[in-house]
Parts: C-alpha cells; sequence; structure tokens
C-alpha cells in the first residue's frame, strides 16, 4: 500500500526488538470478543487511478457554478480567487504543519496568523480579532455565549434579519447552556423592530448586515440602544466583501462582529470548511473565545509570536474554559489572508464596488418581468424578490435550464410564510450574459 | 583574498577564527521577513480587476468612507513573503511530526485533488438537491464506510472538528434523557458526566459547557479507569461517561466491556472520544465495545491535513438509542435519489437542533473518502498495525534509558514516558523538547496527559518508515546520553538552530500585543 513505508521484513525486525513473536501480541490488552478476526466488508485497497475515477464520477454528477449562470448566495458566495492562494496554502509547510505549540518552529503559521488578526480588525473596524473560529455561524454563537459572560445577564435578542440557519445553529448551542433567546419574524427590514425588544435583562442583541435578505443597514442607532441598556450589539455578517463597501460593523458601533470570511479566498466547497471572524473591543479580549496570536521577543530579543491568554482555553481551563474549541480554520484563515494580502484595500474596494454594481444590474433586469417585485430597497450584492409562483419552484425548473437562479427563503425557513421570496445574489463573476439569461428564462418560467 | 566564486573558478574552504552575526538579520536561507504591513503596500494591489462604473452613490451614507487599513502585495511580493514565512515551520513532509494524540500522519496529495475537483469545491450549499447528486451520494458513502468502521448504525456528520463533534454527542445524550424524563431541569435529573483525569481538556470543557457538572474517576496504577471508583460514581445522577480508547496514556482500556457494562447499567451513556482511532481501526469496531457515541477526527486517522491548526472535521457516529436525536442535516438514501434532510421534519422530530449554517466539512468528506478508498478495508487494518508497531517499537528502542510511564505490557499507537528519567539533571521535559528542534525533530507532546508527570508522549504514525523511526530513536538516545551526562546548556539554552530562540510567552501574556498598529498608533501607516 502506497502510503504504508514498512516492508514485512521491517515488521519482523521491529518484532524481534520488541521481543514479541506477532503483531496480535500488541493487542493482547483488547477484549478477545470484540478483535475483529480480519478486514470488515468493505472495498479492498485501490490505486490511485480507481480512486480518481471513481470520485471523479461523483462529482460529474454535481451541477458547478463554474459553469451556468449562477445567483446563489444566502451565506455562501461564488468569488474568483487567485491561483497564488491555492499555490502557497498547498506547501508543505503550511498544509502539514499543526497547531503552533512549539513557536520556534512554527513562525510562518504564527506570523500570519497575526497577519491575519490584524487584517480581521482593520476590515470589521474592530480593535481586536482572533485566529479564527468553524464559521460564521458557531461565531454568532460564541458571540451570544461571550455576550452572556460579559454582561452576566441571559437574554439574546435577535434581528429577524438574521440567516435562519445562523439563527437555528446559535439557538441549538446557547439553549443547551440555558440562554434564553428572543428571535424577531422575518422581515426585509427587520432591523427596525429590533430597538423595542431590547430590555433590562437583554445580554445582546444581533443583527446582519446585509441582512439575509440583502437589506443593508446602519445599525449605529441600534448599538446606542443596546449600549444605553447595558447590552452588547453582535453584528454578523455573512458576505466580508460587502465590508469593502458598506460602513464597517465597528464605525456602527458594534461590540461583537461574527462573519462568515469564505468569501475572500475560500472555495464554496458545498457549505465547508469555510472560516468564521471574530473581533471585538480590547476590553473584552479576555472574554473572547478561541486561538489569539501575540506579539513578544525571543532569547535574543528579536521579535516572534506565540499562541496566548491560552488560559481562556480547554487545554489549560478544562471545566472552567470561555469555550470548549481547540481546532480552528487554520488553512481557511491563510487562504483569506493571502486573498486579501493581493487585493489590498485598494483591490478590496474596487472587488466590493464591482459586486455590488452586478447586483443592481441584475436587480433592473429582473424588476422588468411581469409579476416579478422587488423587495430590497438598498443592497450590497444580494437582494429579495416577491415572485408570482413559489420560488422552490421556479428554481428547479430554472435548474432544469442549467440556471441557479438563487436560493428560495423557504428553503432556510419553509414556515415564514415567505414560499414566493427569491434571494438573488450576483459577484464579479456574474456576466452580463448570464444576467440576460436569468432574466429571459426567469420571464418564460413566470409566463407559463 | 577574496572568498568571490568567480566563473569558472572552484570554491575551497577557508579556514576563519571568528563566526560573525550577519549584518541584516538574514541567515543563509532563511529571509528575515517583516509583517506585510510594515512594508511598502499602502494603496497597492495585487489583483487586476475593470474598474467599476460608478461609486455607490445609491447606497448614500452607508459608503464607508475611512481608510480600511489593508495593504496589498503584487503577485512576486505575495510569493516571496509567504514562502519565506513557510520556510521557518516544522512539517510532516519535512520529518517525523511525533505529536501524541494528534496523529500527524502523511496527507496524501490524491486527496487534494480530489477535494480541488469542481464538482465539489464549486459547488453551492444551498444548490437545488437534484443538482447536487452525485455530492449528496459522496457524503452517504462516507457515512457508510464510517459507520461499517466503527460498527455502529449512524453517523452525524456536520461536526466541524473533534470538540464539536463532542458537543454534538452530549447534546445528542442530553436530549435522550430529557426524551426519558431526566433532563437537566426535570424531577430526577441526570446532571454529572464522568471524566477520567487523563482526559483531553475538550472533554470537561465540553461537558460542562453543556451544562453538566463534570465529576473526575480515578486511574489505577497501571493508566485505566478505576472500575471501583468507576461503579461507585455511577448512580440515577450520571449522565454519561466520556473515555478515550486507547486512552490518552496511549493504553488500551482492558475492562471496557465491564465499563460500557456498568455504565448502561446505570442508565447512562457511553461517550467514547474517537481522537486514538487510528490505533484500532480494522481491527477493533467502537460498537462491539459497546459505545453510545463518539466523535471521529478526520484530521486524524483517516489524514485530512491538519493545516496549521485546521480546519478539521468531527463526524459523530451514534447508536440505536442516540441516533433518533441527532442534528440535521443529514442524508437519505431514498432509493431513486439522495435528500438532505435539513431541518426537523416528521421523519426526524427528536432531531436535537443543527450545529453550523450549511452540512459540515464537505472538502474534509471528500479527502476522508479517497484515504479511505485508497486503503481499503485492508489497508486501513494495516494501518492500525503498523501505527502501533511503530510505537512499540520507539518504546522498546528508548525504554533502558528513558522511563516509560507504564512499563508493563505494549502500549498502541502511542509511547508515553515520564521524566523520572531527568531526576537530578535539572533539565526540564520542556527543555528536552526544544533541543529535540535543534536536532531536527518536532518534539513529542508535553505534559499531558496531566496524570503523568512531566509527560511525554510520542505518536509516530504509521507512514514513518524504520529508517525515519531509526533516525528519531537515534537522536533521542543521543540526547538523554547528554542530559545524564550534565550537558546542561544544550537543553536551557535551546533550540540554539531553529529559526528563532526560546520565545518569552510570560511577556505575551503579561502584555498582550495582537494586532499590528502604526507607530502613531493608527491602523495604517502614513503615506
Amino acid at each position: 500500500m502506497r502510503y504504508l513505508p514498512l516492508t514485512p521484513d521491517d515488521r519482523e525486525a521491529m518484532l524481534a526488538a520488541i521481543g514479541v513473536k506477532s503483531i496480535d501480541d500488541l493487542f493482547v490488552d483488547v477484549p478477545a470478543a470484540a478483535r475483529l478476526d480480519g478486514p470488515v466488508d468493505l472495498p479492498r485497497v485501490a490505486g490511485e487511478l480507481e480512486v480518481e475515477r471513481a470520485l471523479g464520477a461523483l462529482a460529474a454528477k454535481n451541477a458547478t457554478a463554474g459553469n451556468v449562470p449562477f445567483f446563489c448566495g444566502a451565506g455562501a458566495y461564488k468569488h474568483h480567487v487567485p491561483a497564488t492562494v491555492d499555490h502557497i496554502i498547498q506547501r508543505s509547510e503550511f498544509l502539514t504543519s499543526y497547531t503552533p505549540y512549539q513557536p520556534e518552529i512554527a513562525q510562518g503559521t504564527l506570523q500570519y496568523l497575526y497577519e491575519f488578526q490584524t487584517q480581521v480588525a482593520n476590515l470589521t473596524g474592530m480593535p481586536v480579532a482572533n485566529a479564527s473560529l468553524y464559521d460564521g455561524s458557531t461565531a454568532m454563537a460564541e458571540g451570544v455565549l461571550m455576550a452572556t459572560r460579559v454582561t452576566r445577564r441571559n437574554k439574546a435578542v435577535i434581528s429577524g434579519g438574521v440567516h435562519p440557519h445562523y439563527v437555528k445553529a446559535t439557538e441549538t448551542v446557547v439553549h443547551a447552556v440555558g440562554v434564553e433567546t428572543q428571535a424577531l419574524p422575518a422581515a426585509v427590514d427587520a432591523e427596525a423592530a429590533v430597538i423595542d425588544q431590547i430590555g433590562p435583562d437583554t445580554a445582546c442583541v444581533v443583527v446582519q448586515t446585509p441582512n439575509i435578505f440583502g437589506t443593508a443597514t446602519d445599525v449605529t442607532k441600534i448599538a446606542e440602544a443596546a449600549h444605553a441598556a447595558g447590552a452588547l450589539l453582535i453584528v454578523v455578517v455573512t458576505e466580508a466583501v460587502s465590508m469593502g463597501l458598506l460602513k464597517s460593523p465597528g464605525e456602527m458601533g458594534a461590540d461583537i462582529v461574527a462573519a462568515e470570511g469564505q468569501s475572500i479566498g475560500n472555495a464554496l466547497n458545498f457549505g465547508g470548511p469555510y472560516v468564521g471572524l471574530f473581533a471585538t473591543r480590547d476590553k473584552l479580549v479576555r472574554q473572547m473565545p478561541g486561538r489569539l496570536t501575540g506579539e513578544t521577543v525571543d532569547a535574543d530579543g528579536e521579535r516572534g509570536f506565540v499562541l496566548t491568554l491560552s488560559t481562556r482555553e480547554q487545554h489549560i481551563r478544562r471545566d472552567k474554559a470561555t469555550s470548549n474549541i481547540c481546532t480552528n480554520s487554520g488553512l481557511c484563515t491563510l487562504a483569506f489572508s493571502i486573498h486579501m494580502s493581493l487585493l489590498g484595500e485598494t483591490g478590496l474596494r474596487r472587488l466590493a464596488l464591482l459586486n455590488h454594481e452586478k447586483a443592481v444590474a441584475t436587480r433592473d433586469a429582473v424588476a422588468a418581468i411581469p409579476g416579478v417585485k422587488v423587495l430590497t430597497p438598498r443592497f450590497f450584492n444580494e437582494f429579495a424578490v416577491k415572485l408570482p409562483k413559489p420560488a422552490a419552484e421556479v428554481v428547479e425548473q430554472l435548474a432544469n435550464h442549467h440556471i441557479l437562479a438563487g436560493v428560495p427563503y423557504s428553503r432556510l425557513a419553509p414556515d415564514a410564510g415567505m414560499d414566493d421570496v427569491l434571494l438573488i445574489a450576483a459577484t464579479e463573476t456574474t456576466l452580463d450574459a448570464d444576467i440576460q439569461i436569468l432574466a429571459k428564462t426567469l420571464a418564460k418560467v413566470l409566463a407559463n | 583574498m577574496s572568498t568571490m566564486n568567480t566563473v569558472g573558478r572552484p570554491t575551497t574552504p577557508n579556514a576563519v577564527e571568528s563566526k560573525p552575526a550577519t549584518l541584516t538579520g538574514g541567515r543563509g536561507l532563511l529571509q528575515n521577513e517583516g509583517l506585510i504591513f510594515e512594508g511598502e503596500g499602502w494603496g497597492k494591489t495585487g489583483v487586476d480587476l475593470p474598474a467599476p462604473k460608478g461609486d455607490a452613490s445609491d447606497l448614500g451614507d452607508l459608503v464607508r468612507r475611512d481608510p480600511i487599513g489593508l495593504p496589498g502585495l503584487s503577485e512576486p511580493e505575495a510569493m516571496r513573503h509567504y514562502v519565506r514565512l513557510s520556510q521557518k515551520n516544522h512539517a510532516i513532509d519535512l520529518a517525523i511530526y511525533p505529536l501524541g494524540s494528534c496523529t500527524m500522519k502523511h496527507n496524501p496529495r490524491l486527496n487534494e485533488k480530489m477535494a480541488r475537483l469542481p464538482g465539489f469545491s464549486d459547488i453551492h450549499p444551498l444548490q437545488p438537491q437534484s443538482t447536487v447528486q452525485g455530492a449528496l451520494e459522496l457524503m452517504d458513502t462516507l457515512s457508510h464506510w464510517l459507520t461499517t468502521l466503527t460498527g455502529m448504525p449512524a453517523v452525524a456528520l456536520s461536526p466541524k472538528a473533534g470538540a464539536h463533534g463532542e458537543l454534538c454527542g452530549l447534546m445528542a445524550i442530553r436530549a435522550a434523557h430529557r426524551a426519558a424524563g431526566h433532563g437537566l431541569r426535570s424531577d430526577k435529573p441526570r446532571n454529572k458526566v464522568l471524566v477520567p483525569t487523563s482526559a483531553h481538556g475538550t472533554n470537561p470543557a465540553t461537558a460542562a459547557f453543556v451544562g453538566y457538572t463534570v465529576v473526575e474517576i480515578a486511574q489505577t496504577e497501571d493508566g485505566r479507569v478505576d472500575l471501583a471508583d468507576l461503579e461507585a460514581k455511577l448512580g440515577d445522577d450520571v449522565a454519561a461517561i466520556m473515555v478515550t480508547n486507547p486512552n490518552t496514556c496511549g493504553l488500551f482500556e482492558r475492562d471496557i466491556l465491564e465499563i460500557s457494562r456498568l455504565t448502561h447499567e446505570a442508565g447512562a451513556y457511553f461517550y467514547c472520544d474517537g481522537a486514538n482511532f487510528n490505533a484500532i481501526v480494522g481491527r477493533v469496531r467502537p460498537g462491539d465495545l459497546g459505545v453510545d457515541a463518539m466523535h471521529i477526527n478526520l484530521h486524524k486517522t483517516f489524514s485530512t491535513p491538519h493545516g496549521g491548526g485546521g480546519p478539521g472535521a468531527g463526524p459523530v457516529v451514534l447508536s440505536e438509542a442516540l441516533a433518533p436525536f441527532a442534528p440535521a442535516p443529514w442524508v437519505v438514501n431514498t432509493g431513486d435519489g439522495f435528500k438532505l434532510v435539513e431541518r426537523e421534519e416528521d421523519e426526524a422530530e427528536q432531531a436535537f437542533g443543527r450545529l453550523c449554517a450549511f452540512q459540515g466539512q464537505m472538502g474534509m468528506y471528500v479527502r476522508a473518502l479517497s484515504y479511505m478508498m485508497s486503503h481499503g478495508s485492508d489497508g486501513l487494518r494495516q494501518v492500525a498495525e503498523d501505527a502501533v508497531l511503530n510505537a512499540n517499537y520507539i518504546k522498546a528502542r528508548l525504554q533502558d534509558l528513558m522511563s516509560p510511564a507504564f512499563p508493563e505490557g505494549p502500549c498502541m499507537h502511542e509511547a508515553l514516558f515520564d521524566d523520572e528519567w531527568l531526576k537530578g539533571t535539572e533539565i526540564t521535559t520542556l527543555d528536552f523538547a526544544k533541543a529535540m528542534i535543534d536536532e531536527g525533530f518536532h518534539p513529542m507532546t508535553m505534559y499531558f496527559p496531566l496524570v503523568v508527570h512531566g509527560a511525554m508522549l510520542i505518536e509516530p504514525t504509521e507512514t514513518e518508515s524504520k529508517a525515519e523511526l531509526d533516525r528519531f530513536i537515534h537522536a533521542m538516545r543521543a540526547l538523554a546520553g547528554a542530559a545524564k551526562a550534565g550537558d546542561k546548556d544544550r537543553f536551557k539554552g535551546a533550540p540554539f538552530h531553529a529559526p528563532m530562540k526560546r520565545l518569552d510567552e510570560t511577556r505575551a501574556a503579561r502584555q498582550p500585543v495582537l494586532r499590528w498598529t502604526a507607530p502613531d498608533g493608527s491602523n495604517m501607516a502614513a503615506e
């Protein structure tokens, strides 16, 4: 087997050095009743070619975003990733290393994490960011838990504009800890209803901008209301590129930012792995979950980087840790950081503007179709429309025409009574021809 | 005399007295590389994009006006920056990486190639299911391999890492107890989780996180769960035990069948931390041991890359009793296609919820399946055997110089030593580890498990050749000899030959500097 270097002779020699007769002698502690005599009932060893053929056949059954007019968003976005990114993240020293427990031989990882933390802090407009969490939804859950630790209150008010899967993932975890949530009804302008719900027992208010319907909102007033009540404001961002165009969460008064970083450097990957961005204010750092990299010096006084403030973490604090998180999204943070370094502020702003313009063009084309009503007034690269038919059916019909037209809101929240709402996203990868095909085919499908 | 090599004139070494430090901080191939924020990148970009037509005036006062603070690099500058950084990292591809409990095995490149097929990497999590049947079939096939290898009826794929899998398993257990009337806020709550003192830190952290009181179980002299203590602590207030098997001392729990029997008799569930599944894959099925839930770190046993700390993946296999409580989403083979069940519907009303926005780590599913198919069931069995053989070989070859924590009997896939043998040398486990760096090796896991003083936990994995093991053993023996001979400076000052000398972690924690700021305190350099 190509991944196993030991030869039969090696094995014999090693068993002799150990002083046992057979490999079975090393498994004597396994109760006899639980020992398997031979291989389990699964296919046997396979060469590279066979595996490539088998997996290639499965891959070929899927419609890929790059091959069709593509308008899906709702928390995962198709962007162009420079070739350099994927080349660098496959370098052995990045791909096949682990958490930098020995900083003297892990400065490569530690320095890029420090740069990543700085990039995320500046992008979100916050003073400090961690070295990533699993994804945006788990970052939101961790944000709510952190807010309850900081405020010693037990209730989260969640805007109806937050991604329904984020709400569900957060509720699943925080309810287990006894934190209450008040999830407000879904609405295109859901943020307007948030302030009235803030009370003296509110630990945090969670708002998303742009929200799940694409609506971009200035949440400054919500921040002020939250702070006046002694609560924290958590801002969720599911499309990181938007921060290249829109006011940052930090500028609007966020205390915690929980964002999905997939859009920068990372592929769609059918939902994962992605990269959770998590940023906060300086004074809250010690309540922040996840790994942190900090600057220090070595024995010669040279600047270097180490994992730090680990007294918050599970391997030290065990049952008193701020979170049980151990693994982060290492390689996805590297992809994010390289892509961001290539873009720079100049490239990011341009990329964001292009996304917005493509979405506006798509909106204009779709709005002209009889029976279609655009619901989102101000958006970044995604907007909601109301269709005269159930959106899921329309999307399925368009898929039959090899067009991936967007995400029906009912896919995320079947009981919301919004079966006719379709979320449509466009990015820099959207061609003018794609927009025309979408508009033409959508008109045809709706007319039938 | 000039030392310059002129064309056509071969060099010969010159004998010189001193060994001067370099003038610039560079050291041969090792470049002195600053932060991207310290370069000339303000205003620069390395991505060519078409010019936007307007300025998003339709967004009015929502537009970000202040500088963001993100320098840019041209493509050649980016390559140099990251290649220079990369050369300061140890990696599996360079040498043995014997971090105990982390299973740093070879990462096959076929896995990477497969995960990058556009049919897997360029599909959206919310595309119509009819357009991603191959992806769903892959998840279904992976589930079949995982359940068959573990002898368990069900698997929840979506947890994103080992600790996330622990959370999934414990929440399923919690939901099952609640359904039976023993929830945390019921009259007869099961509110305790028993965890051995040798457990990974994530175990007690997860149990406490979910609201349980953690009770430690004692360990016997031979490094196993103390059955008498377990029996004494089991009762109708216990929700579950969390046992790692093979355990963190690298030993198989001989009484495992008794442990699961007692646990089930007390009405509790058996959570197994599957971090060490590599030692038994293909030879033992956790289902046959009475396990109710176990996470599988795909980045350990099934070779998906560790990537500097992630991303991982932690699918959880579940027993019949716990399967109904598995979180959404999951894949169902309907007979004429595959369906992704995304929420609690009629068929899944007991599901405890959802752990992340989408369906977990698809990129890792592809890599893990690619690895499993390559090995096959026979190859995977050989994986466990070679992993255990390699660890026992190291133990056998070092035990005359170093002190094994549990000398009696074989270990499984990792060899555990304590620091008894360093007594009187003034050299600590940490010093010894740092000296290993100078010899070109990544140190083993240190000071874990906590139950062994000055622990050194060595996990070679099955992908090390005998020659590499011998090279490692030779270095360890040489270092052990030096330690015993009183060569203290070699250890106290180590590492001397790494990209950096020993770093001041205390200072980093006392005065945290967690981001770059310009000398004037702003987030970007003045232009």
